[in-house]
């Protein structure tokens, strides 16, 4: 099926459609997208360091699949997504970008409302959006299912660019994602963002 | 795949080795047997790795049920029990698959509807349950004969529906459903429907898969929501938002939720083309007249088109291999050069007629028809007429027929 959607930052509908209803298709191994389109990994990997490079508030969620050490795999993914922040945190200009690490620690409905300060929900995940004026993220270590359901939401009400590393197949509904993440992939985008520090623009230069 | 290939090359109890499935379903030298529909389900759950069965008895998938509970006593199912209805037998088999295991099990007419409640839930709760179909009819008053009125039922509820047409689609889509539903993209229950009786009661020659080769058991590590987390929806259905929240956010949570379960669906077509050969079967598709079919009808319109054949009149054929995902970018390719599209079913009220309806540009062109049910079969003579009358060909009279 061929498509002219893109998944695009936002806000785009009162209810977005899924990407996949709309035509796009996840990559294969070896591969990622961006907006929907198909491209090489690598080159997903290189965009998405753009994006946290040039973003106000570049921000990562890991959600419950790497917060807690369930096994080797998930403790040293943890350890790599740290290092992506941190990397983050040194590249981009301090005086207008603010790089966040927020988790998504579960999954439960939480009412009347979390604190989007400290948490992200894949409930109402546009809370902590709006509330830290985030305008990249990174979904990893947040299962299938649950980071699809928040993507949809995110692009439906924000202009927030998304990006999801998945340890699985990918996620259509970002606009950028690079499937079967490992530790190794996460710190080669770390590598990306210190490659790239100083050739993007940062945001023009206010309060964040 | 990492957790299934690490078990490949083990052997199970029964000293079956966990094989690589495409190697399994593609490579591996098959044995001609001679079976029933009922015993080719038992021989393709024997290699499934099936964690567990459940079973209910309703004609006519008691025999296949039944049979199950013989490879439980051979020690090739995990754990087999009779739930206390249908309703109990597909909320058990969401118990199991919530904790992670590989069910199966077996449904027909009524008891499908029985247990309806329990698809869309499956689907929502994203579990790669599969449940066999042995379609017979469910109204009243009642019948146990064929009928597939019940297929457009299962089409809405989010799960995956395959329509077999013979024993060997049978056994090779049972092994395959799985490869496909269990992919973690797609984690969606399996509905692998078939016209009860005339194939699960004729025998037929089918290729069976070596017996020491199985499937690589289920890894629930993929799954795309967790493993049976009590405080987190799906499992937690009540109590919570968004059942009981009245507000916008949780309209939109829940309505993001059904779209990511038809998305699945949607995705399960690069799966399902890969290990399927395609959603769809076709042959002659630059013939005037084209016939589109699932199930058995794909049988009964082979040999009416072989009549028409002998008279001079070319027909072509597209077998509709699964209805969810929906072949639709297929059948309009295939159908693009049709003058006619003859839709023959074994229902009352024509769904795949519906969905082709839908589906096709100019679908003045599509002839819904002939329709059978209640268990009538349809001989292929009928289609050969209804094709001749559609191109106004004089057509003998078969109302006489069985007088």
């Amino acid at each position: 099926m061929t498509t002219s959607y893109r998944v695009m930052p936002g806000p785009e509908h009162f209810l977005p459609p899924s990407a996949a209803s709309m035509g796009i298709r996840l990559p294969d191994p070896g591969q990622g997208h961006i907006h929907g389109s198909i491209v090489s990994e690598e080159e997903a990997l290189e965009e998405a360091a753009r994006q946290f490079l040039s973003a106000k508030v570049p921000t990562i969620f890991p959600g419950p699949l790497v917060l807690w050490a369930w096994n080797d795999k998930a403790a040293k993914k943890a350890k790599a997504i740290r290092h992506l922040y941190e990397t983050i945190k040194e590249c981009v200009d301090s005086s207008c970008q603010h790089a966040m690490l927020i988790p998504m620690p579960d999954y439960r409905p939480k009412y009347p409302k979390i604190n989007p300060e400290i948490e992200i929900n894949p409930n109402h995940p546009n809370l902590t959006i709006w509330h830290n004026k985030i305008d990249a993220c990174m979904f990893v270590g947040v299962h299938c299912h649950q980071a699809n359901l928040s993507l949809k939401i995110i692009r439906g009400g924000t202009n927030c660019y998304t990006i999801a590393m998945c340890a699985q197949a990918g996620h259509e509904d970002a606009m950028l994602s690079v499937r079967d993440a490992t530790a190794d992939k996460i710190i080669r985008l770390a590598d990306w963002v210190k490659k790239l520090k100083g050739s993007v623009a940062p945001p023009a230069k206010q309060s964040v | 795949m990492a957790a299934q290939a690490s078990f490949i090359g083990q052997k199970n109890k029964k000293e079956q080795v966990y094989t690589d499935p495409w190697h399994m379903m593609n490579e591996a030298p098959r044995t001609p047997s001679f079976f029933t529909g009922s015993e080719v389900i038992k021989e393709a759950v024997r290699r499934a790795s099936c964690d567990i069965m459940v079973a209910y008895p309703i004609t006519p998938q008691s025999e296949a049920a039944a049979l199950c509970g013989e490879l439980f006593a051979e020690g090739y199912i995990g754990d087999y029990f009779r739930g206390e209805s249908e309703f109990a037998v597909m909320s058990q088999c969401a118990g199991a698959a919530f904790g992670g295991a590989r069910v199966f099990t077996t449904t027909a007419g009524p008891g499908t509807m029985r247990a309806m409640e329990n698809f869309p839930m499956w689907a929502g709760a994203r579990l790669p349950i599969q449940m066999i179909v042995t379609c017979r009819g469910i109204n009243s008053p009642l019948s146990i004969q064929p009928d597939t009125l019940e297929i457009s039922y299962l089409m809405q509820t989010g799960m995956l529906v395959w329509h077999a047409e013979t024993a060997q689609d049978f056994y090779d889509w049972i092994l395959k459903g799985y490869m496909v539903s269990e992919e973690p993209d797609v984690h969606l229950p399996l509905a692998l429907c078939c016209d009860g009786f005339f194939v699960t009661h004729t025998k037929d020659m089918v290729d069976l898969t070596p017996v020491d080769m199985c499937l690589p058991p289920y890894d629930p590590y993929r799954s795309p929501v967790p493993c049976m987390d009590m405080e987190c929806p799906p499992v937690r259905m009540m109590r919570d938002p968004f059942v009981m929240k009245s507000n916008y956010i949780s309209y939109a949570t829940h309505a993001s939720w059904q779209q990511e379960v038809w998305a699945a669906v949607e995705r399960s077509r690069k799966h399902t083309i890969r290990w399927m050969d395609g959603l769809i079967d076709t042959e002659n598709t630059d013939a005037d007249v084209i016939v589109v079919a699932s199930g058995t009808a794909v049988s009964q319109s082979r040999e009416a088109i072989a009549i028409l054949e002998e008279e001079g009149i070319r027909v072509g054929l597209v077998k509709v291999k699964t209805l969810r995902p929906w072949p639709g970018e297929e059948i309009r390719e295939a159908t693009k050069h049709a003058k006619h599209i003859i839709v023959p079913e074994f229902n009352v009220i024509g769904w795949l007629a519906r969905e082709v309806s839908a589906t096709v540009p100019n679908n003045e062109r599509i002839h819904a028809g002939p329709h059978v049910c209640g268990g009538m079969t349809m001989p292929p003579e009928i289609i050969a007429a209804e094709i001749k009358t559609v191109l106004g060909v004089k057509a003998p009279s078969l109302a006489g027929r069985g007088g």
